[in-house]
């Protein structure tokens, strides 16, 4: 495949390997979090972690949406999925992800729900305009990746005039989840949580530019290198933050520098700022309330919310006391940590935040690196 | 009264038992599997075997779209049957084929899937000797599902068995993987998108008959068919408590399967299969019966993927392209695209 496999060259990797090691201080910690489960999900499907010495050390952050949503929401999801005459469209690694009362959007499905899944909005969208009988709800979640072509479709059915599409807003934003990670009160006072860089989700980046993470390079005096998602990526991200640690600099800089600018893309910026507006608070699972971290739907466009359209009860539901997912999206603890991990929580059994979606730190390291805990 | 084969669909009557269905069957399912044995029109096969061991099979069969690149529900339901009787080491002698309609099914597509079974039949030098037809009323089933139960005779001294992997053993695979659930996904309605490959379903039989006539030590033979290559292998390693180790560059995916893959957020080791089979066998004799199946068309693209190892967990492990290593696990649950 062109333009894939250059990026996972596995000669490429062994030199970019041998620098890390050549490079890598001894006696120097360099433990850097992965914001984005698509990076975790490219460390263990490649096993990154191999090439690396032993002071470098990965961990894997908060950024996998589907992970991090709340079960309430899910909850809410399934309530709108049972209502009569809706159809109730979904990207696909949300369908099994269970809500409180271990149900899932696949479960309501088998119990007659009429659940769609779709590979974006746009095919929501035209769900409606073929149902014209029928109220068509997009469950929308994602990072800043995906809240354009949200946008973008609650304008295109505006445009077509379609009375029966709405959105339910789950929209989360990055900075403000990094930002609560650094500010929690393990990090920032005791050190116990050694975050010596950070790699930023490239194409989080795309949209919004490299510039959000200014404050953090600044405010909290760690590096950031945002890169691409293909394994040469993140190894070579890895080396640039090792050289801003040896050199005792903390700045943004950019690996992916073939997509991303420091400003992002204006027009979806512009798209996303008119459209959504910042909720005051919104509870990420294993991290809890964090402020101004989610956007709803403007109430000019209030007629495409569905959490206006219809009624919807509040859902609050608890996780697993036993279960670490807030310790492992902070660094605190690994997955093999918790007393959960593999036993009553799997891919299939999904307890905690991490587990229900590949591309969480729980479910990638139980998915591909189980073999790791015996060496 | 004459079948409408042309504009013609499904009714109730042709599952009533009357005259009605007496036409469909003998138009549509005698003339195409036309054999003496089921040329006797009695309601069961009878035939005599010669001694020895017998593995005997049964597959149903429910695929939307019921025509997708490569073949359709009725190749499919031969090609899946006769191979789970080759993964015996087995020669397949017989099929039945029973029938669930539903009604309104249009008798040109029903005429299109038996013709391709009798045409996948033939191919694999097996008789369809009994069969059945039911009808169910529109709404209660998918246009068409098809069971197929076969029997075939094993060779002696040939006994593969998915408890017999032993470390250090060989692990082979006869071609690309991935192929079958590409080329259908690429017409599920809410999926469609363009990908120039074809379903691999096809009969393994003739591929498997030269294998255990070079080989007959086999240890195992089986199909990577739904779960894909990683669900097999893990099976396998749970059966016969051994590890596995793979080498991802040896592992043959076809471009347009690794696009797809990557474009969909699925990994073809997970991506299910209906024409190629993996082969366990001991280390000395994997080069032999590599070059074996390599001089077969079925098996032109097959090589050495791996090796069986000492594991009390029983992982699949791989040492991936890029030079780390990974566990190959069990698909969790459907196979789900990825957001992102």
């Amino acid at each position: 495949m062109k333009y894939i496999d250059e990026f996972r060259d596995g000669d490429v990797a062994k030199g970019l390997a041998s620098a890390i090691a050549h490079e890598a201080r001894p006696g120097t910690r360099y433990h850097f979090m992965e914001f984005c489960g698509g990076h975790t999900h490219a460390i263990f499907r490649y096993g990154i972690q191999d090439l690396l010495p032993p002071g470098v050390r990965m961990i894997h952050g908060p950024g996998c949406p589907v992970c991090v949503l709340p079960m309430g929401r899910i909850d809410g999801a399934i309530h709108l999925a049972r209502q009569h005459g809706v159809i109730l469209a979904s990207y696909g690694d949300m369908l099994r992800v269970p809500g409180g009362g271990r149900e899932s959007l696949l479960k309501a499905k088998a119990q007659g729900a009429d659940v769609r899944m779709v590979y974006s909005p746009a095919d929501a969208v035209a769900l409606a305009a073929a149902n014209p009988d029928r109220q068509v709800v997009f469950f929308a979640i994602g990072f800043e990746t995906t809240t354009p072509p949200t946008a973008l479709a609650i304008r295109q059915a505006h445009k077509l005039g379609l009375g029966n599409f709405t959105a339910y807003c789950n929209h989360v934003l990055t900075p403000s989840a990094i930002s609560s990670i650094l500010e929690s009160p393990e990090v920032r006072d005791l050190g116990t949580v050694p975050l010596d860089g950070f790699i930023g989700p490239a194409h989080v980046s795309t949209v919004i530019g490299s510039q959000p993470y200014d404050y953090f390079a600044e405010e909290y005096r760690r590096p950031v290198v945002i890169a691409g998602f293909e394994p040469l990526d993140v190894l070579q991200a890895i080396l640039m933050l090792i050289r801003q640690v040896n050199e005792g600099r903390f700045e943004v800089e950019n690996e992916f520098t073939r997509a991303v600018t420091r400003d992002g893309n204006a027009k979806a910026k512009k798209l996303v700022a008119e459209t959504f507006e910042m909720k005051r608070s919104f509870e990420w699972r294993g991290l809890g309330q964090v402020p101004y971290s989610a956007l709803r739907i403007k109430k000019e466009w209030g007629d495409f919310d569905a959490e206006r359209r219809f009624v919807l009860p509040e859902f609050n539901t608890e996780d697993h006391k036993a279960c670490a997912c807030g310790a492992i999206l902070r660094g605190l603890k690994t997955p093999a940590d918790c007393t959960l991990f593999g036993t009553a929580c799997t891919p299939e059994h999904p307890i905690g935040s991490c587990m229900v979606s590949a591309e969480g730190a729980c479910a990638a390291y139980y998915t591909f690196g189980r073999q790791r805990r015996k060496a | 009264m004459k079948l409408d084969l042309e504009n013609g669909v499904v009714e109730m009557a042709h599952g009533g038992g009357g005259r009605a269905m007496a036409k469909l069957v003998e138009d549509i399912f005698v003339r195409s599997f036309d054999n003496p044995l089921l040329n006797q029109r009695n309601d069961q096969a009878c035939f005599d075997m010669s001694a020895g061991r017998l593995a005997m099979t049964t597959d149903s069969y429910v695929i939307q779209p019921l025509f997708f690149p490569g073949g359709n529900i009725g190749s499919l339901a031969v090609h899946g049957t006769v191979n789970d009787l080759a993964m015996a080491g087995a020669a397949p002698l017989y099929l039945s084929a029973g029938f669930i309609l539903e009604e309104g099914l249009p008798l040109s597509d029903l005429q299109k899937i038996v013709r391709s079974m009798a045409l996948a039949a033939q191919e694999a030098g097996v008789q369809i000797v009994t069969g059945d037809t039911k009808v169910v009323e529109k709404g209660k089933g998918d246009g068409v599902f098809i069971n197929t139960a076969g029997i075939g005779r094993i060779p002696d001294g040939v006994a593969p068995s998915g408890d017999r992997a032993r470390p250090g053993d060989a692990v082979l695979i006869s071609g690309s993987l991935g192929d079958h659930g590409v080329a259908v996904m690429s017409r599920r309605e809410n999926l469609a998108f363009e990908v120039d490959i074809l379903s691999d379903s096809q009969a393994l039989n003739g591929l498997v008959a030269q294998m255990v006539a070079a080989v007959p030590g086999i240890h195992v033979l089986r199909d990577p068919t739904r779960g894909g290559l990683a669900a097999t292998l893990n099976e396998i390693a749970l059966q016969s408590c051994v590890g596995m180790e793979l080498d991802e560059r040896a592992i043959p995916v076809k471009g347009p399967v690794r696009a797809a893959c990557e474009f969909l957020g699925l990994d073809p080791l997970n991506v299910a299969n209906e024409g190629k089979l993996i082969a366990i066998c001991a280390d000395e004799e994997a080069e032999r019966l590599l070059a074996i199946m390599r001089a077969h068309p079925k098996g032109s693209d097959a090589a050495i993927i791996g090796r069986v190892t000492e594991d009390a967990d029983r992982f699949v492990t791989l040492k991936t392209a890029f030079g780390g290593t990974r566990m190959v696990d069990w698909l969790a649950g459907e196979q789900l695209p990825r957001i992102c």
